[in-house]
């Protein structure tokens, strides 16, 4: 066993693993944080993305020693530091993911919005282009990414004030000569 | 679930400590760099060392540098995404910033490293795969079995050597060093390969890669990658090419170089580029129409085996396809 301490989500842990346990073993059945999903395990789907210094990385493949030191963010932690800055209720990529229905079976949306908070916390105002490319390591199986890409814009437009982007079915419906229903 | 086997992890904080703790445990030892390639080789029971020593705290391995002769000096720890978004490579390097940042998806470059995608382990279909899965098909040369599933009645194996990184820095010139405790060599990355794909370097046990040295290109210097992957993100090269022009004074090609990898077992330089494209102008006519019998020669030359996903057949179309797409993308280069 080794002797781990870092910060999760704004709160200093003190906690020991086995040399070959991963992070997201450490996360999910040490900390019993099992936000962090365990997916492929082996670094092709995303769904273990957790924040470390800000940047997404897999826990699946980062050993828990790995932590040592380090700010880590999960899926657990979006709500909780969005407060903590002063803000009310969930994170806005989190009331954007629900407000647009961005998930179906939901077992990549831990991993999809850390990426996003990841890319919103560093490029405020990203474009189209640049949100695929923040998302593009992150696999949803269920295939919703027009939705998941609604999101992002419905919370980078609710952060700048500016009016949320019209649902894609609302543009279908407008091509066919049908009225959005509201 | 994947579960890692047991081991214990040696975390050195400097690059003397690290090469210690090899001289130390010999064999038993592995050298764990960002771990995207090991690890998962780990999970699926290919690797079983009785130690991993960590380079991750060793500062000393990461980093870019601008060398006093113009060339570039990279710690072998240095991220991936580091290197594509490093602003010397782009301009220095192009064909190598541009091969960094299409290795696998945002995660993996942030972890993985640049020595560790030169040192990456070949791939193949028969092999990157569980325990479970390679034992019910009788397992094979390069682990644990006797037969090849690529090539029947094969006897050495042909997995394919996948490291995008590997053809820009192979056009660029570039020379590996490694270290062991109380020695150093610096050879050149052409010397790095055998064809063998069951350990497809020349290494000796006890180094470690430590730094990547590209010579100092010229002014006119051009260069690109192109990837044919499945999806845009995340999918190890089916196929993956540089390219090199370096351009005179009056914008005429005076070198050109093109390498290929995840073919074989070993990447592949195509022969002839040189004399094809000498004197010509990129972006001309002259130029265009040079690069259809270059296409031809490149597809002629690649040999493209089911070692990895994606037709073998289709796979050697796209080399020629590749080759004109990926000269005219560092043609573009010219214009800018």
């Amino acid at each position: 066993m080794r002797v781990i301490r870092f910060v999760l989500n704004g709160d200093p842990v003190e906690t020991a693993a086995p040399a070959h346990w991963t992070l997201l073993e450490l996360l999910r059945y040490g900390l019993k944080l099992t936000g962090s999903k365990q997916g492929c395990d082996k670094g092709d789907c995303g769904a273990c993305t957790v924040l470390v210094g800000g940047k997404p990385i897999l826990a699946c493949l980062s050993l828990a020693a790995r932590a040592e030191g380090q700010e880590i963010t999960t899926i657990e932690g979006l709500m909780p530091l969005h407060k903590s800055r002063g803000g009310s209720g969930a994170d806005p990529v989190q009331e954007a993911f629900d407000a647009c229905g961005a998930l179906q079976c939901g077992f990549c949306q831990p991993g999809m919005m850390l990426s996003t908070r990841a890319l919103l916390n560093q490029h405020p105002q990203p474009s189209r282009e640049q949100i695929q490319a923040a998302l593009s390591g992150n696999l949803c199986r269920c295939t919703g990414y027009t939705q998941i890409l609604q999101a992002v814009e419905t919370a980078i437009a609710q952060s700048t004030g500016a009016p949320a982007p019209q649902p894609a079915w609302a543009r279908d419906r407008e091509l066919q000569g049908q009225e959005p229903q509201s | 679930m994947l579960r890692l086997p047991q081991f214990e992890l040696i975390e050195p904080s400097s690059l003397y400590g690290a090469l210690a703790a090899l001289a130390e445990h010999g064999p038993d030892a592995m050298v764990l760099a960002g771990g995207t390639d090991l690890l998962p080789n780990m999970k699926h029971g290919l690797f079983e060392p009785r130690m991993l020593v960590s380079l991750a705290g060793i500062e000393e391995l990461r980093g870019v540098q601008v060398t006093s002769e113009g060339g570039l000096s990279i710690g072998a720890m240095t991220p991936l995404a580091d290197v594509a978004d490093h602003p010397e490579v782009r301009r220095r390097a192009p064909a190598l910033a541009q091969a960094a940042g299409l290795v696998a998806g945002p995660q993996l470059r942030s972890m993985g490293t640049l020595g560790g995608n030169v040192m990456l382990d070949t791939r193949c279909q028969w092999y990157n795969q569980t325990h479970f899965w390679r034992q019910a098909l009788g397992f094979c040369l390069k682990k644990d079995g006797t037969v090849c599933h690529v090539v029947a009645g094969g006897k050495r194996c042909v997995a394919a050597a996948s490291n995008d990184s590997v053809p820009a820095l192979t056009t660029l010139g570039a020379s590996l060093r490694f270290e062991r405790l109380g020695q150093a060599r610096t050879i050149a990355i052409d010397e790095l390969w055998h064809s063998d794909g069951a350990n497809n370097k020349r290494t000796e046990g006890g180094e470690i890669l430590t730094r990547i040295e590209i010579p100092a290109t010229p002014a006119g210097h051009l260069g690109a990658y192109g990837k044919l992957r499945d999806r845009g993100s995340i999918d190890f090269p089916l196929l993956g090419m540089a390219v090199r022009l370096d351009l005179d004074d009056q914008g005429l090609v005076e070198h050109a170089d093109q390498v290929v990898v995840a073919l074989v077992a070993r990447p592949v330089r195509i022969k002839g580029v040189h004399e094809a494209l000498l004197g010509l102008r990129p972006g001309s006519a002259d130029f265009e129409q040079a690069l259809v019998p270059l296409a031809e020669a490149a597809r002629r030359q690649c040999r493209p085996m089911a070692n990895i996903p994606g037709d073998e057949d289709w796979r050697r179309e796209m080399v020629a396809v590749f080759t004109r797409r990926t000269f005219l993308a560092a043609a573009e280069g010219a214009s800018d």
